[in-house]
């Protein structure tokens, strides 16, 4: 059904009226533009597409936008302001935590919830936190060493 | 990219123009150095005849490097940029050569109008192929360079000018200086590719070293682009009608329903049947709406009986190799030990599915599309729709994995041909269901080995039969004087139609995971028969320096004890050699009897490489290999019946996860004198037999089919 949404995107307000059913995903991607959030399978079992409302991790492929009125959405394209990168990606970037780059937004935003609920987490609690999330390339030795590295640098705030 | 932003990220179009040949790019692309070399890049492979339909590379050129008045360095390549850091990689060998700061180098990738055409991004080609030609181009430029700087300076010879920076400066006279950017400046200059003599290794500055990544920023803030980012104006989404299964014909088709849907539009071309929307998901909404009846194929093989049916309907087999006799062997052999190894299809699943946006204006086709192959796709592309190679255009942004599997494009070929019809861009982005529905599998195959040893335990007498995989990787490198190595059909053509019951195609180290699966799982097997270590009775039968170096330094940094398998441990080692490369692995795993779960809890890989460009690059194409064969070494198979793939998604078909993951060391042998090899396959050819070694030596059991999944672990149990 089209109607009025209005949710906060990174940091802004935004009001839109859509079809209120439509995933966030596409969205995200083809009405605003934010081509970070990836399709990977559509159905919540990559992760590629991977957002936070509200502090929650979610799968912006199976959530519709009706879901996320009055809430807060934040992307891959909110992390970095003015030219400064979050720790989160600094360290992605040190470690090259990433080969082909299409799960990396995914990743990213994932970590980043993982460390504002716990901003010191062991290897196995980021393991356990980062589970659902695909990587096919591999990089997932140096995506933890990652997450680890901006654990020590951040208490987990963008 | 979306709307407004267009014009701006049509990066390489916005300076370079359009719509031309490349004969006339090079008259239009201004002024500047421009350094054209000439190769036959084939040559890397060692029977480059035997590659099927792949045309010679042309011989006027194929890759060159600008140096514009701005001091900036192009270098063109028709290579792209998969994950595996050649943008990278390749930057820094010009950038050594040249004396120039690796952020001064661009690389142009995969763009067909702009660069010299290639064959290809897969075989771990781009640094083999590549490397030595870019750094003689680049020591081209600098020789030239230096030349004019004499000249410029007033200089009898260049003997005392030294370069750091793109800045040249005689050696006591630092007011005597002049930039490569002012050299060059208003002059168009070109020289074609002689002989010039290269760096010393030690001379090194830039190449050995591990810079960041030139697409790093863009890969962790979500600006890279790959092909379903590229949205010109006015384009519509399409998604494509598809049958339940392979062979399946179309009986009824109504698509009133879906036209209904305000703003889609309906096109039916021959075979293909898309809807298209402004939004991709209202388009897909609406293909819901299609009513369709599909009368089902035949019924055919299914994952079960497919092994069977390989064998009987394998073409005949081709004697890859031979040496001594084998009814010398036959006579000399006191202990005859055959077996018979298989493995599943297996998915190339990289998290991009296949993706690809067609405009078409004036008259040109511009497709953007996730590749590994741009100039054979061009090619491909002008036929589907009728149009003259020169009118197509193929531009590769970043590509979201391809692992041989985006070496087909159906993807583009669908989009061109519905920006054909509608006279607007078409976006394709296939589903994941649809990606593996049409994926090229790696094949499934069958090896049989016949082997035979003395009384001594020398292995004399080696019969080895592929079957379906392809030869690569087949040949015996272990000293067997009695040997014939047999290859049926393959991954790249040569196969009976209606051999496999869909398309199968390059998978990461095409037909070498199988062979060398069963090589050293045989390998193993006699060693255990014997009641050998298996490393000693590796060195025993191998007399090759650089695979006795890659074995020893991977089980040295491991802490092999030598002792017979099954030794209750869990250890088990593998070697191959592939794209000119030697590689050994060493893995530790834990088994849980009771549910049939393996845990790889530590890997140790040992490459030779030869010269290594990038060693944090090659580090992280062994982890991702390493981790990639955890995968179809485990749990992936491709389960299908009748013509239908039954796995469609990530929640029935399982890659690894980081739950899977074991400890991972990697160890780069320093061999500096050898020209580059490839890199970004070889580990993972080890990673079955590793873990199947691991596993017999933990319990007892072998496993002779891949993926060893627990229910095959627990049939073998009981059997063991």
């Amino acid at each position: 059904m089209r109607r009025s949404v209005s949710f906060t995107l990174n940091g802004k307000p935004l009001q839109l009226t859509v079809d209120d059913e439509r995933m966030l995903l596409w969205v995200l991607r083809y009405d605003l533009g934010l081509t970070g959030t990836k399709y990977g399978c559509g159905a919540a079992l990559c992760g590629s597409c991977t957002v936070i409302v509200n502090e929650e991790a979610v799968r912006s492929c199976v959530t519709p936008v009706k879901e996320i009125a009055g809430k807060r959405v934040l992307t891959i394209e909110g992390f970095s302001s003015d030219g400064h990168l979050h720790p989160i990606q600094e360290a992605f970037l040190n470690h090259h935590a990433f080969q082909c780059g299409y799960c990396t937004p995914g990743m990213i935003v994932n970590a980043y919830v993982l460390l504002l609920k716990k901003a010191h987490p062991t290897r196995e609690e980021i393991i356990r936190h980062m589970d659902d999330n695909l990587c096919r390339c591999g990089s997932h030795t140096r995506i933890v060493d990652a997450i680890l590295e901006a654990a020590g640098s951040t208490n987990g705030g963008a | 990219m979306h709307g407004d932003d267009w014009n701006e990220t049509v990066e390489i179009a916005a300076d370079m123009t359009t719509g031309v040949s490349r004969r006339e790019f090079f008259q239009l692309a201004g002024t500047g150095l421009f350094i054209f070399f000439a190769t036959d890049p084939m040559a890397a492979f060692q029977e480059p005849s035997r590659l099927p339909g792949r045309p010679s590379y042309p011989t006027d050129f194929n890759a060159y490097l600008r140096i514009g008045g701005d001091g900036r360095v192009t270098c063109f390549v028709g290579k792209v940029e998969l994950g595996q850091g050649s943008k990278t990689a390749l930057a820094q060998l010009v950038a050594d050569e040249l004396d120039v700061s690796l952020d001064s180098v661009d690389m142009v990738m995969g763009d067909t109008d702009v660069c010299p055409w290639d064959t290809g991004t897969f075989g771990s080609l781009s640094i083999r192929q590549f490397g030595s030609v870019l750094r003689g181009a680049a020591a081209e430029a600098r020789a030239v360079l230096l030349q004019m700087s004499a000249d410029y300076l007033h200089l009898p010879s260049v003997e005392r000018l030294h370069v750091k920076d793109g800045v040249v400066t005689h050696a006591q006279d630092e007011h005597k200086t002049v930039s490569y950017a002012r050299l060059v400046e208003g002059k168009r200059i070109e020289r074609h590719l002689e002989k010039v003599p290269v760096k010393a290794v030690s001379a090194f500055t830039v190449i050995g070293k591990a810079p960041r990544r030139k697409d790093a920023l863009g890969k962790v803030t979500g600006k890279a682009r790959y092909a379903a980012d590229m949205t010109p104006p006015g384009t519509l989404h399409a998604r494509i009608l598809r049958p339940p299964a392979h062979g399946a014909t179309l009986k009824e088709l109504d698509t009133t329903a879906a036209e209904k849907v305000s703003g889609v539009r309906v096109v039916r071309d021959g075979d293909l049947i898309a809807v298209l929307h402004e939004k991709p998901d209202i388009a897909d909404r609406a293909l819901g709406l299609i009513r369709a009846r599909f009368e089902a194929p035949q019924p055919s093989e299914d994952d079960q009986t497919i092994f069977d049916h390989l064998l009987k309907a394998a073409p005949p087999l081709q004697t890859v190799d031979e040496k001594g006799s084998r009814a010398e062997g036959e006579k000399l052999a006191a202990h005859v030990v055959e077996e018979t190894y298989l493995n599943s299809y297996v998915a190339h699943a990289p998290m991009e599915t296949h993706s690809a946006v067609a405009a078409i204006e004036g008259g040109k086709l511009t497709v953007w599309a996730g590749t590994q192959t741009p100039f054979p796709l061009r090619q491909q592309l002008a036929q589907a729709i009728g149009f003259t190679p020169e009118n197509v255009r193929v531009v590769t942004p970043y590509v979201g994995g391809g692992f041989g599997g985006k070496s087909a494009s159906r993807q583009a070929v669908e989009a061109a041909r519905l920006a054909k019809i509608t006279g607007k861009p078409v976006q394709v982005v296939w589903d994941r269901a649809e990606e593996f529905f049409y994926d090229t599998f790696r094949p499934a195959a069958v090896v049989k080995i016949r082997s035979g040893l003395d009384d001594a335990g020398k292995l004399l007498l080696w019969d080895y039969r592929v079957y379906c995989a392809g030869d690569r990787g087949s040949r015996q490198f272990y000293d067997i004087p009695h040997q014939r190595t047999q290859s049926s059909g393959g991954w790249g053509g040569g196969s009976s139609p209606g051999l496999h019951p869909f398309a199968v195609g390059p998978w990461r180290a095409p037909a070498v995971n199988t062979n060398t699966f069963a090589r050293e799982s045989h390998i193993d097997i006699l060693a255990s028969k014997l009641g050998r270590d298996p490393l000693a009775f590796r060195l025993t039968h191998l007399s090759d320096p650089r695979m006795r170096r890659v074995l020893l330094a991977a089980t040295s940094q491991f802490g092999w004890k030598p002792a017979p398998a099954p030794s209750g441990r869990g250890v088990g080692v593998a070697c191959a050699t592939d794209v000119g490369t030697y590689v050994a692995t060493v893995a530790e795993v834990a088994v849980n009897k009771s549910t049939g779960n393996v845990e790889v809890k530590r890997v140790v890989c040992a490459q030779d490489q030869g010269v290594t460009v990038n060693p944090d690059g090659s580090r992280q194409q062994m982890e991702g290999s390493i981790t990639m064969g955890l995968g179809y070494a485990l749990a992936e198979e491709v389960r299908f019946k009748d013509g239908a793939v039954l796995d469609r998604n990530f929640d029935t078909y399982q890659i690894p996860r980081f739950s899977w993951l074991p400890r991972i060391e990697t160890i780069l042998i320093e061999n500096p004198e050898t020209p580059a090899s490839g890199c970004g396959e070889p580990p993972i050819t080890t990673m079955g037999a590793v873990v199947a070694n691991a596993i017999f030596d933990a319990t007892g059991a072998r496993l002779r089919q891949l993926p060893m999944t627990p229910a095959r672990l627990k049939a073998a149990l009981r059997l063991s």
